[in-house]
């Protein structure tokens, strides 16, 4: 039900809703990755390009798309800036506190949106070492938290319309 | 960082924008200054002694209680103005409506309550929780795409079991004006002994209102959609109808709603209804004329959008309620505000249970639908000039963020 819960934005999330840094699509990128759904009500699409240098794998660009909520759109933005220029390990060790902190601390029922931006960075690595054919020793082969809670909300939405669909209530 | 800091820092980056426009008059309004000056008198030069102690400024209190009331009764065609009763809140009366009559009759043979899937939460949550705490067993009658209940359909729910139901008079989201008078029909001449309640806070001001001539048991007003102030609500009950209250406490003028009334503000209420309804029909053609100027300047200007609820002489005359495709309500509501326009939206954002507004839901919007819709309420404080400004600043936002937006 659609209750009603304050949300003192930080500046920062302010700011960079009105002020996003690295949007739109990107041409060259290495792999293009979403997290959520419309249905879910936030989706993020990440464009990174990942360059080897010396053997070592770094974000050279980053950008996104978002739909969501204004701390949807903050979290991408400061992701992106965050990773550009990282290597590709340590881009992975970012965590959605951390980058909830760096937005001077959401709301905690927007959390969710930065787990959603984190596990859209999780997918987007996993593509690429899928895509260069290794596996990295300081990938992990299961699932993280945040990788988990996006794959949850995007089955409940898609239970959701499977659910009425079967009922013949679908359109 | 402490939270008032915290929001205090929110709304100096914000900043305030040169030119404001209030439309978020669903969730609570500005109040025009004759109804402030109304208030005024009420806390520190007159009435503001407990209304029912034997003094002066009591009896002053009194007095500013029952011209209120008498107003209240005379405009829903009510001749004894006990039938009125001051709650604090819209939500306050609804739920003294339904636990009320629950907690008085839960002792009945009859166990089923009704309430239509689109009614306010006050109505659905009070009706879900006496089902729990009393056994009673709540029905929700589904309605169409434009947020009709079919008398026909309505006709399979009423039975023998049914003690009470309750069904919206104007919907506060979408703006559907139920034909109310066919549905009390329907309910009286399936099963004489079930009670009528409607949740009029969105109908009252807005179309006329005869409670005898409609067959209604109770009824339900809110003080600040008819701008008058926040803190102030209704609940008409037919004379002969008992209720317990589900609240406990000193009892005052009020014998259902415990609680000192709140005078000034109803003195405030007052000053407000008489304005609603002095001029009716003339305020409301008005209001209906920037309605549709608003919402036919939005239709004509941005692409991808879903009118949601009726069009024509069945939508409510105050009620634009959009979904704006490809974009989350939430984010529109903050980026409209950065341009001084003051909307609501019932999307989700804020939630990981994923339930936008469950009315949007039940007329059959997809999620991604419900979580782009806008609500905006005009009222007789609007200008044209806040219509036209609204109508140039809305492309705008909906085009940066459709820009943004992942879903293309």
């Amino acid at each position: 039900m659609s209750s009603r819960i304050p949300l003192p934005y930080s500046p920062k999330v302010l700011e960079l809703f009105r002020n996003p840094k690295n949007l739109g699509p990107m041409e060259d990128a290495t792999v293009v990755e979403s997290a959520g759904s419309p249905a879910c009500g936030d989706m993020i699409r990440l464009y990174l390009k990942i360059v080897n240098i010396d053997g070592v794998d770094i974000i050279e660009k980053a950008t996104f798309e978002s739909y969501g909520c204004a701390a949807n759109i903050a979290t991408a933005s400061i992701l992106t800036e965050m990773i550009i220029g990282k290597k590709v390990e340590d881009a992975w060790k970012i965590s959605w506190k951390y980058l909830s902190d760096q937005l001077g601390g959401l709301p905690p029922i927007k959390y969710h949106c930065s787990i959603l931006a984190v596990g859209a960075l999780k997918r987007g690595i996993r593509a690429y070492y899928k895509k260069v054919g290794s596996h990295p020793d300081w990938l992990p082969k299961d699932l993280t938290t945040e990788e988990k809670q996006v794959f949850e909300e995007e089955e409940i939405m898609m239970r959701y319309y499977s659910s009425l669909k079967t009922l013949g209530e679908g359109r | 960082m402490s939270l008032s800091k915290k929001v205090r820092e929110l709304l100096e980056s914000h900043g305030k924008p040169q030119k404001e426009v209030y439309f978020d008059l669903e969730n609570s309004g500005f109040i025009p200054q004759e109804v402030v000056e109304a208030m005024i008198p009420y806390f520190n030069m007159r009435g503001y002694g407990h209304p029912s102690i034997t003094h002066r400024v009591g009896w002053e209190a009194l007095e500013v209680i029952y011209e209120a009331k008498e107003l209240l009764a005379k405009t829903i065609g009510v001749d004894n103005p006990e039938s009125i009763v001051f709650t604090h809140s819209g939500t306050e009366a609804n739920n003294l409506a339904i636990l009320g009559f629950l907690l008085k009759n839960r002792g009945s043979r009859g166990k089923k309550v009704i309430v239509s899937s689109i009614e306010h939460l006050s109505v659905i949550f009070p009706a879900r929780f006496a089902s729990e705490l009393l056994g009673f067993k709540v029905v929700l009658v589904p309605v169409d795409e434009y947020g009709f209940i079919d008398p026909e359909i309505l006709k399979y729910y009423v039975d023998k079991d049914t003690v009470l139901v309750s069904i919206q008079m104007v919907n506060h989201e979408i703006g559907t004006i139920q034909r109310i008078k066919e549905l009390v029909d329907i309910v009286k001449s399936a099963n004489q002994e079930a009670i009528f309640h409607t949740d009029a806070a969105d109908a009252y001001g807005w179309v006329p209102i005869n409670v005898r001539e409609l067959g209604i048991d109770m009824l339900t007003i809110s003080s600040h959609k008819v701008h008058g102030p926040r803190g102030v609500g209704v609940l008409y009950v037919r004379e002969g109808l008992e209720l317990e209250s589900p609240l406990k406490g000193q009892l005052s003028v009020e014998k259902l709603w415990p609680g000192v009334e709140n005078v000034p503000l109803i003195a405030g209420f007052k000053k407000a209804v008489e304005i609603m309804f002095n001029d009716f029909d003339s305020r409301v053609n008005y209001v209906r004329n920037l309605r549709d100027k608003l919402m036919k300047g939005i239709l004509d200007r941005v692409p991808e959008v879903l009118v949601n609820g009726p069009t024509g002489n069945a939508r409510v005359a105050n009620n634009v309620n959009m979904s704006f495709l490809r974009v989350e309500g939430e984010a529109l509501t903050v980026e409209l505000s950065l341009y001084g326009v003051y909307v609501s939206s019932g999307s989700a954002c804020s939630s990981r249970v994923l339930e936008p507004s469950h009315v949007l839901l039940a007329i059959g919007r997809k999620h991604e639908e419900a979580h782009g819709s806008i609500l905006f309420k005009v009222s007789h404080h609007h200008r044209e000039d806040d219509i036209i400004y609204a109508l140039e600043v809305i492309p705008k936002a909906v085009e940066r963020l459709r820009n943004i937006s992942a879903w293309r």
